[in-house]
């Protein structure tokens, strides 16, 4: 992967596929925390973190636990002289990443507590929120199944899938992040609009949403 | 509360993604087609029925420190299965809305329910909680889906609905899901305060 690819695999992620507004993932922080700017910074930054976090560990996890190969852990130890193929984990692919998630949430904020507290005041009450977040578990198991920028698979089994993995997580939170900050700022005026009863609240933020959604068609056909 | 009233709230009163807006990323991206959105809809009855049951008849042995990440293995246990079924028996849904079967894991709804009704009740109202859930959330992405299939393709189950009228192709785009999704919330507002009138 060169250094063009890599740019693209970026810009892909933050606007042309943009997890919010071009694959649905992560919408209950995104309606729920969007209702001002400060509280969407700290969301968005807690999701950039975590997803970078996520993509690193969840790969090393599937290359070394659940993918049948050479550098299998599983095969090393237990392997004697049984075929590789006896160590195929990856039906537990699901329940393993969500565990990952899940511990590494927890873990992150106790390092966070104890190392940075100015930074666990800014944080810390959006990090638990984070592992019940789709798009953290969507991105990881996305690097694992790959996309395809202009022709090129980039997935597991790519010479560079690991680092496609950390740029598509750390791009997917910068999308977010773009996503949400947006969205606060419209939410912040429009909480001063005199709407509709019935539109007061939810739908009107879906209604926003789908106008901003229509500006990120713009971006379509940077990326092929 | 009655057996049948305990049915029957989440499909109107307390529906799941119109009502207390949980599940969204689901209902918005496989709305597209209803074809997906009723592959989607019967695997979370699935998935949400036997959570809650499970949930239920464990819940006096769990610890009250680590209930959510027990909750997140019965169910992500039960997403391999739903997922591992229709990969095999319907491989093209499967390739169509894989990714979000696998993310029922996080779904809110299931987990919300867990915590919020199996684990306080009995295993009885817990099945019939999470049917009624499901088929609240069915119905909720079956309106959307039909909303956006019959606008944007012209189609309804991939059948041709009027012949020769062009489909407005931005309803089955993410920007049409959010657009229709906005509307049917906004309608559902303005019947439930006539209701309560």
């Amino acid at each position: 992967m060169n250094l063009a690819t890599a740019f693209l695999v970026i810009i892909s992620v933050v606007l042309v596929n943009n997890f919010i507004f071009s694959r649905f993932l992560g919408y209950c922080p995104y309606i729920g925390v969007s209702t001002e700017k400060k509280s969407a910074l700290g969301m968005g930054l807690a999701v950039i973190f975590v997803m970078t976090l996520a993509s690193v560990v969840c790969w090393l996890v599937y290359h070394f636990f659940l993918y049948p190969s050479e550098s299998n852990l599983f095969y090393k130890i237990f392997g004697g002289n049984q075929g590789v193929e006896n160590f195929d984990l990856r039906y537990l692919m699901t329940l393993v990443f969500i565990l990952v998630i899940a511990a590494l949430v927890q873990f992150v904020e106790m390092v966070i507590q104890k190392i940075a507290p100015p930074l666990y005041a800014a944080l810390g009450i959006y990090l638990p929120l984070i592992t019940t977040n789709c798009a953290v578990l969507g991105v990881t198991i996305l690097n694992i199944e790959g996309v395809t920028i202009n022709g090129t698979a980039l997935g597991y089994g790519h010479p560079m899938s690991l680092l496609f993995g950390v740029l598509q997580g750390f791009g997917a939170g910068c999308g977010f992040l773009l996503a949400l900050m947006l969205m606060a700022g419209i939410r912040e005026r429009l909480a001063l609009q005199n709407i509709p009863k019935p539109f007061r609240g939810m739908p009107i933020a879906f209604l926003t949403a789908a106008l901003l959604a229509i500006a990120f068609m713009g971006f379509a056909g940077l990326v092929k | 509360m009655s057996l049948f009233k305990e049915f029957l709230k989440g499909i109107w009163e307390k529906n799941p993604v119109l009502v207390l807006s949980l599940g969204l990323c689901p209902t918005l991206a496989t709305s597209g087609s209803m074809r997906n959105a009723v592959g989607m809809g019967l695997s979370v009855i699935a998935v949400l029925t036997f959570s809650n049951i499970i949930i239920s008849l464990i819940k006096s042995f769990v610890p009250s420190k680590i209930r959510i990440p027990c909750y997140i293995i019965v169910i992500a246990f039960l997403v391999t299965v739903v997922d591992m079924l229709i990969a095999g028996f319907a491989p093209e849904l499967s390739k169509a809305i894989g990714l979000f079967i696998k993310l029922i894991v996080v779904n809110c709804i299931i987990l919300g329910r867990a915590e919020a009704f199996a684990a306080k009740n009995n295993p009885l109202r817990a099945a019939l909680d999470g049917l009624g859930m499901g088929i609240g959330f069915l119905i909720a992405i079956s309106i959307i889906a039909t909303i956006r299939e019959v606008l944007g393709a012209n189609k309804w189950f991939g059948l041709t609905v009027v012949p020769g009228w062009d489909p407005i192709g931005i309803m089955i785009l993410p920007a049409g899901a959010l657009l229709t999704f906005g509307l049917v919330m906004a309608v559902r507002n303005v019947l439930a305060q006539r209701r309560s009138r």
